[in-house]
């Protein structure tokens, strides 16, 4: 298990009701830690469209996850 | 170099921190809030950024577009906040020696940025109904 803080954004904030949450997590990697949020904050979002950082870098779905880190998690983006 | 700002922009003011002798073309994009979106009418925007990776993620478009289309000098603002109809969103501009890398390198920083930049857009709508907007799967459908 990890702690792991995590983020959320924009929609994903108003979902959760929260803008950050540490979390003990059984996950391998960032779609793990997506996935068990979607499921605790009922979200419907598929990952497919949205975007992760870890402690403030760019990452992907398959990025490794250290105990400790601080998950980004970025819904679809809409800027211009 | 790629900023947030969650002041009104001064285009003018933009366009003359890139002056440069050596160029002989200027090219700027200017994104503005619109009152209808997809069949919506469209009372204001909110845009909210995660700043640190928008300026981090930004620059490292910014230095694309450069080897992809060697320019001069360029430069994107994005707006954050609670914006009203006409306002201006987000600037990019580019000077280069000649027209063709100026014009190609605003086209891809602004589609770049579009999509890749941590940058969310809060439609609120006249009948006081609000939404945030998807451009990714906007793009799947035509594109903006």
């Amino acid at each position: 298990m990890k702690t792991i803080t995590v983020r959320y954004f924009a929609m994903f904030r108003e979902h959760a009701g929260l803008g950050e949450e540490t979390l003990v997590l059984n996950a391998a990697t960032a779609k793990d830690v997506f996935e068990q949020t979607r499921l605790r904050h009922g979200s419907s979002e598929p990952n497919g469209h949205c975007k992760v950082a870890i402690n403030d870098a760019m990452a992907d779905w398959t990025s490794p996850i250290s105990d400790g880190d601080t998950v980004l998690l970025f819904p679809p983006v809409a800027g211009g | 170099m790629m900023e947030v700002t969650t002041t009104s922009i001064d285009a003018e003011a933009l366009k003359k921190s890139l002056a440069n002798a050596a160029a002989g073309g200027f090219c700027s994009f200017e994104g503005w809030v619109r009152n209808l979106n997809e069949g919506r009418d469209v009372e204001r925007l909110e845009y909210e950024a995660y700043e640190p990776l928008v300026v981090s993620e930004g620059q490292r478009v910014l230095d694309e577009a450069r080897r992809k289309f060697p320019f001069l000098e360029a430069r994107c603002v994005h707006r954050t906040g609670l914006l009203e109809i006409g306002d201006l969103a987000v600037w990019v501009g580019v000077a280069s020696a000649h027209r063709d890398e100026a014009f190609k390198a605003c086209r891809y920083i602004i589609d770049e940025l579009k999509v890749r930049l941590p940058i969310w857009k809060k439609e609120h709508y006249v009948d006081g109904d609000s939404d945030w907007v998807n451009c990714e799967r906007c793009a799947e459908h035509g594109g903006h």
